[in-house]
């Protein structure tokens, strides 16, 4: 019986379940247009994603394949141990300009030997090859002084140019044009290639190798960059996370709750927000000019980031401190134990997925930060591998994103093939780090 | 079932917590007025009022869980064998391994199950061996009416036990510490007759060495397990004594009123 009486619930509408009411029919059309809403901006964002992606690769994979000229060369032992007792000491002292001719002649010898007719001069071929290739040889025969005197077969490095013949960036019509490669040269390495000479591999050197002047990009690699960007996280790992912990602690679970915290809690905020270049300046000031640490060293790099990555770990730690039920927290406090006992035995532990994905963002945003370490100089251009730790912190590095720049600003379009290389690099090492932190969330993430 | 009647035996034993003057501030909110109790030892005092009247929160005065809350502020004298609690050489971690608490809602460390009885014991050094230590948390246990249903599984979480279960496991864990004064804030608020019945079988035994504060909205349970009853309206102790005359014949008509159903 609906009797509705004074006060009571008023009399239920009769409507069938089967027809949608106006009301209805107005939220599921509004729900439709927010998800095409929705739907369009997710396929802006992928798109913007893969075009980026297709790009990078397009232009970068390339560089981790390197043009390699093959041929037999005879070490002179009269130009390469002239006190013929093969001490790798003393035939330190011959220097590699005395290598120049010897592969010069090799090649010389060896299209010759092929029957291939060129009208290039001696020289001219010689150039095929890059500037590298007698350091290359000269390194060879130190690791190896037995082979002194013998003829071996050795892979050298092609010339930027003739590289970027087999990577199409050269092509007859530029070479016409272009001083450092002629079209006869251009005809002889793709006949050269036609006999086996020249092979085109996977070259580890991009990766390990240092970087190289601007006149053999064929030489170029990142080996310093890695090591130097490898080093500046160590450094921040070593500074931000035990300051940042500790920091977020105290102001969620120690520190009372008053003008002065806010102040703080505030500040934190907005050091977050502070463009990179400023933490440079401030880099600059306080750890060269005041401080007197050494310039471009992979020391002063990871002191300013961990100033740049500080708030980030702060905010996320403290995020996920404050996640922790307080239940845990009175939990512990209620069966007697201490404040610290409480924070350490029950709350850091539930934090922990949140620390780590906190830290690890922290650390690939630092990892790409590249305008604060020009202003300290890590822009340098660095042969040297840095030592190992800890001495080699304070020797010069460069740094990944760093090493990116300093490549695009080179006039050799070669520069361009590797700046985009080792952005790929750079990629690989941000997309790990950020598998790493969904990882450990995953791993370590407990319910309560 | 129902034996509100029976006049109950009463042990007059000393007083073990005494308040004097209690007044609790939640910023503006007053929400306890002037209370004066005494608590005697090896004796099981029940909590009675409608809801948001301040049981908890003068429960939560007795062993300084108060100060965990920043808005909350405690004015009046509550002694502990003499001693006053608020005094400010005392340690509240100290305060606290002797006043233990069950918790109104179950709060399991996120741990197995073992851990979580353990963990007390532990920090406060209460065994020295592995042996001793599971014979502690299998005690433990047992007096929670846990055992039989955790023995098989003691290294699983404590956080996947059913509610009820949760909550016997968290008194398992406040009686593992061994505290002279055991508050249970509603132990049985999520528990079914049986586990409920084991519970205050618990209590019942407990009361022979330690005393006991409970708080419940059970006006049976009060009147079974207890021996003082306090009863709270709006933040104020309108009356406490005898559970049986509590119960039989109230001084203030509120109480009469709550206890036949007629607020609350
Ligand atoms: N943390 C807090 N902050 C502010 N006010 C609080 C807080 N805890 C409790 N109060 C207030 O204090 C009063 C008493 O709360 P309390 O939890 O002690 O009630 P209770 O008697 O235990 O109720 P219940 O039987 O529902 O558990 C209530 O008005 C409540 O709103
Ligand atoms: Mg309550």
């Amino acid at each position: 019986m609906s009797v509705t009486t004074e006060g009571g619930a008023p009399e239920p509408r009769r409507t069938s379940l089967l027809e949608l009411d106006a009301r209805t029919r107005r939220r599921n059309r509004s729900e439709a247009r927010f998800r095409a809403y929705g739907l369009a901006a997710v396929t802006v964002a992928v798109m913007a994603l893969v075009l980026l992606l297709v790009s990078i690769l397009s232009n970068g994979l390339s560089s981790f394949r390197q043009t390699f000229v093959s041929f037999p060369i005879t070490l002179d032992a009269d130009v390469l141990d002239p006190s013929g007792n093969r001490n790798p000491e003393e035939m330190q002292s011959v220097l590699t300009f005395s290598y120049g001719p010897l592969v010069q002649q090799a090649f010389v010898d060896h299209v010759a030997a092929l029957g291939i007719e060129t009208d290039l001069p001696a020289s001219a071929l010689g150039d095929m090859i890059s500037d590298q290739a007698p350091a290359q040889l000269r390194a060879a025969v130190l690791s190896n002084p037995a082979m002194v005197g013998e003829t071996i077969d050795l892979q050298l490095l092609a010339n930027g140019r003739v590289d970027g013949v087999f990577k199409g960036r050269v092509t007859m019509e530029s070479a016409e044009r272009d001083a450092l490669i002629s079209p006869e040269q251009l005809i002889l390495a793709e006949q050269l290639r036609a006999e086996g000479s020249i092979i085109t591999r996977f070259n580890w050197d991009f990766i390990t190798a240092p970087d190289a002047s601007g006149q053999r990009p064929e030489a170029a690699g990142l080996g310093v960059a890695i090591m130097g960007s490898f080093y500046m996280m160590l450094v921040v790992l070593a500074f931000a996370l035990p300051i940042g912990v500790a920091a977020s602690i105290y102001l969620e679970e120690f520190a009372p709750k008053n003008r002065l915290t806010d102040l703080i809690e505030v500040n934190i905020s907005n050091l977050a927000a502070v463009p990179s270049i400023v933490f440079g300046i401030l880099g600059l000031a306080i750890f060269i000019n005041f401080a007197g640490l050494p310039q471009s060293a992979p020391i002063v790099g990871g002191l300013v980031l961990t100033l740049m990555t500080l708030p980030t770990i702060i905010i996320a730690t403290r995020a996920s401190l404050r996640a922790v039920p307080p239940s845990i927290r009175e939990a512990a406090l209620g069966i007697g134990a201490s404040k610290m006992q409480s924070v350490f035995h029950h709350v850091l532990p539930l934090a922990a997925p949140g620390i780590l994905t906190g830290t690890i963002i922290g650390l690939a945003q630092a990892l790409g930060e590249t305008a604060p370490l020009l202003l300290i100089g890590m822009v340098a251009f660095v042969r040297e591998y840095p030592a190992a730790p800890l001495d080699g912190l304070f020797d010069p590095a460069s740094a990944l994103p760093v090493q990116v720049y300093s490549w695009t600003q080179r006039s050799d379009p070669a520069f361009v093939e590797r700046a985009s290389g080792a952005i790929i690099v750079l990629l690989v090492f941000l997309i790990f780090m950020n598998a790493m932190a969904v990882l450990l969330r995953r791993r370590f993430e407990r319910r309560w | 079932m129902n034996d509100m009647s029976v006049s109950r035996d009463v042990d007059t034993g000393e007083i073990k917590m005494r308040a004097r003057g209690v007044e609790v501030f939640y910023g503006d909110t007053h929400a306890i007025k002037s209370v004066d109790v005494d608590i005697e030892d090896k004796t099981v005092t029940a909590f009675i009022g409608p809801s948001g009247c301040g049981k908890s929160t003068f429960l939560r005065c007795l062993n300084r869980m108060n100060d965990t809350i920043d808005v909350a502020r405690v004015k009046g004298e509550i002694t502990l064998d003499g001693e006053d609690i608020y005094d400010p050489k005392v340690d509240p971690v100290q305060l606290r391994a002797k006043v233990g608490m069950v918790f109104q809602k179950p709060n399991p460390f996120p741990k197995s199950i073992y851990d979580n009885v353990a963990y007390g014991p532990r920090i406060h050094g209460l065994s020295t061996s592995k042996g001793e230590l599971d014979e502690i948390v299998e005690k433990s246990l047992r007096r929670a009416a846990l055992w039989d249903e955790a023995k098989d599984r003691l290294q699983e979480p404590g956080t996947g036990l059913s509610g009820g279960q949760q909550q016997r496991l968290c008194i398992a864990r406040a009686v593992a510490t061994n505290p002279e004064v055991l508050l249970m804030d509603e132990p049985c608020s999520a528990l079914d007759p049986i586990a409920t019945a084991q519970v205050e079988e618990l209590i019942d035994e407990l009361r022979t060495r330690y005393s006991v504060v409970i708080v419940t909205h059970s006006m049976q349970q009060a009147a079974r397990v207890s021996q003082k009853t306090a009863f709270f309206h709006l933040g104020e102790l309108v009356e406490y004594g005898e559970t049986g005359k509590i119960f039989t014949n109230p001084d203030d008509s509120r109480t009469e009123s709550y206890i036949t159903g007629r607020i609350g």
